[in-house]
């Protein structure tokens, strides 16, 4: 298999798979857990603002309380350093628009593209503190399992990958080459890796996060507790 | 057909006796509905939540981890019933069954360790309710006999006498009299159609009897209609703390049957954090249907007869004041304000802690805790945060809620060597009151 083979193989079969089972995988995670039912609660609510208490879950845990976590906090601004970083690389990298805009017929302006090189940077040295973090904090280091290694690794290989796929030198003021298709191709397949692994593991939080702190903020709402 | 609340309870409390792994895993499994689900999955495994805990913080051990507590509870949930568990046994993947032993060791971190406070809950950037999960962890250690044995002994006490530390009728019917003399007002029992029902706890009962006085003088001051029932008047509810639904619905029941026999508007839920968590919000669910009365906690109630202008007081306590919120009532409760107004009403030097209210550290000893003999260093340790908040205020004097943290706040002072008297609110509030003018 040539390079260019297996670039048309990332870029068609490999990525419908992934697509695939990362569409079906997380729609069958949701409807399994949602499948499992709710008893309703019969105690007299407090307040009955529930979409409100939700929406207050959702976005209010969005940051951390003050009064809570002191020691914490170094690890709470390296998470939003890294998602930020991430949400800059993928929506904001005019290629990945272009790949979404093939997918789905959605596109927006890019940003420019040494903000998002400074993306990348801040992004892995983010996640590398993550990973330092979990090895030598006790607390993480006790909880951190093969999903919370394994997660790291592959939202790290995209990134990687992509660096080097688009490390081409050419002549300043020249219009850039073509990208290589090896490189190119090992990127798309760790970004595909990434698809496949999302529904099974850890990296579900992207979307399980909604429901998780929905469902609290409704309860706490209806009790009329601190959110 | 099927057995009576009461004796399925007692059945549920026998077959713990022997240690059963399955069988704890089977009930954790059973616990986990949609919303949980939902939370157990959505877990990134930050620690944030360790931040939060008392425990964690004064010691420093990782396994007080709040949500580490959940472990053989998120075990059986990945093994059994996770959206991919089928698939992760299949492939030899899914997490294997806690064992009798690993059990066992897990006692202390899911009673010991844990009030229930839910400080946690409010630290989880995922939005996990950790407190809430906690407390359905424990259904299946204690349906599987691994619960502290102090806490069965309670529950077994209470099944039989109604009361977790075996207070009877007599003994309340005694400390009626006793206030009934101290205050010259009469203490209505078992009045049909009176408004209002009291429920106390055993610790009030014991320890702090004065609040029945001062009830009455209260009651009496606003015009309200209320009654103690001489059945049925014990809030305090141990099979919400050590986990066993039967036994928390078979306590449960006698109150309500209390206010349904008497007919009353509302159930007064007294001066204890973890009653108002089991009358208020658990209580519909545990017996299966809506209440036929309403209930309202006795700050609500005192803070509604202020605003209403039946209830006045005169006078402040000159002393430097600072309040302890009780987090059934307060962080998990909602009742947050109504007590720091009834605070400004009767203190003149009221100060605050700092991260007081909903963010504020829990005594170390609600949920249960306070009742397990072996967990008793590790509460007096956990309390240091708690001094830290108090010291930091330099109140002469401490005033809270809840009765069970009226008691082991003074169990945490001495065993400190501090000297600050610890308060009751609805006594203070009774000894301020306005004093009542002469009939024309």
């Amino acid at each position: 298999m040539t390079p260019t083979d297996l670039l048309e193989l990332a870029r068609g079969p490999a990525l419908w798979a992934s697509l695939a089972v990362l569409v079906l995988g997380s729609l069958w995670r949701v409807a399994a857990i949602w499948r499992l039912g709710a008893a309703p609660d019969l105690s007299e609510p407090r307040s009955t603002r529930l979409l409100a208490g939700a929406m207050r879950g959702i976005f209010g845990r969005m940051i951390p309380r003050k009064e809570i976590g002191r020691s914490g906090r170094l690890g709470a601004l390296n998470g939003y350093l890294y998602h930020v970083g991430l949400a800059v690389i993928v929506f904001g990298y005019l290629p990945h628009i272009g790949f979404i805009e093939r997918l789905a017929g959605l596109a927006w302006p890019p940003l420019p593209g040494p903000v998002v090189y400074f993306a990348v940077g801040l992004t892995f040295v983010a996640l590398f503190i993550a990973l330092m973090e979990r090895l030598a904090d006790p607390v993480r280091r006790l909880l951190s399992g093969f999903d919370d290694y394994f997660s790291w690794f592959v939202v790290i290989l995209p990134c990687a990958t992509g660096m080097i796929a688009i490390n081409v030198s050419y002549p300043a003021g020249a219009a850039p080459p073509p990208l290589d298709p090896l490189p190119l191709a090992i990127h798309l397949l760790s970004a595909e890796l990434l698809f496949v692994w999302l529904p099974f593991g850890k990296l579900a939080h992207a979307f399980l996060v909604l429901a998780s702190r929905g469902v609290t903020g409704a309860a706490l709402e209806r009790k009329g507790a601190a959110l | 057909m099927e057995p009576p609340p009461s004796e399925r309870a007692r059945a549920a409390l026998d077959s713990a006796r022997a240690p059963d792994a399955r069988k704890a895993a089977q009930v954790f499994v059973a616990q986990v509905g949609r919303d949980a689900a939902f939370q157990l999955e959505a877990c990134v495994h930050c620690g944030l939540c360790a931040e939060a805990c008392h425990f964690h913080l004064v010691t420093g051990d990782p396994r007080y981890t709040p949500v580490y507590k959940l472990w053989p509870m998120i075990k059986a949930y990945q093994r059994e019933r996770a959206p991919f568990a089928s698939l992760k046994r299949l492939l030899g993947v899914a997490p294997p069954e806690s064992t009798a032993q690993a059990l066992a060791d897990w006692s202390e971190l899911l009673y010991d360790s844990c009030n229930l406070c839910g400080r946690c809950t409010l630290a989880c950037p995922m939005g996990i309710d950790i407190a809430g999960l906690v407390r359905q962890a424990r259904e299946g250690m204690s349906a599987a006999g691994f619960a502290p044995p102090d806490l069965y002994e309670a529950a077994g006490r209470a099944l039989e006498t109604g009361s977790a530390m075996g207070v009877r009728w007599p003994a309340l019917k005694r400390q009626i009299e006793l206030q009934e003399k101290d205050t010259g007002l009469k203490v209505p029992v078992d009045v049909e159609g009176a408004d209002y029902l009291v429920v106390l706890s055993s610790m009030e009962i014991i320890g702090f009897a004065e609040i029945i006085g001062a009830l009455a003088r209260i009651f009496h001051r606003a015009g309200v209609s209320w009654t103690l029932p001489s059945a049925g008047f014990e809030a305090t509810n141990v099979g919400v703390q050590i986990g066993s639904r039967e036994v928390a619905a078979v306590l449960l029941s006698r109150i309500v049957d209390a206010a349904e026999r008497l007919k009353v508007k509302y159930v007064i839920s007294p001066e204890c954090g973890h009653a108002y968590s089991a009358l208020r919000w658990e209580g519909p669910n545990l017996i299966g249907r809506p209440y036929s009365f309403k209930v309202v906690q006795i700050v609500e109630l005192l803070d509604q007869l202020v605003r209403e202008g039946r209830l006045r007081t005169r006078g402040k306590d000159a002393r430097r004041l600072t309040f302890h919120d009780p987090c059934q009532i307060v962080r998990r409760g909602g009742v947050s304000q109504a007590p720091r107004r009834l605070m400004d009403g009767v203190s003149g030097r009221f100060v605050e802690m700092p991260a007081s209210g909903a963010a504020s550290f829990c005594c170390g000893g609600g949920g249960g805790v306070s009742a397990i003999h072996r967990a008793e260093k590790l509460r007096f340790a956990a309390f240091e945060c708690k001094k830290r908040q108090v010291d930091a205020t330099g109140a002469e004097a401490l005033v809270t809620s809840c009765s069970n943290c009226r008691n082991v706040l003074e169990e945490a002072i001495e065993q400190y060597g501090m000297t600050l008297p610890v308060l009751g609110l609805t006594e203070l509030v009774a000894q301020y009151l306005e004093p009542e003018r002469p009939r024309p």
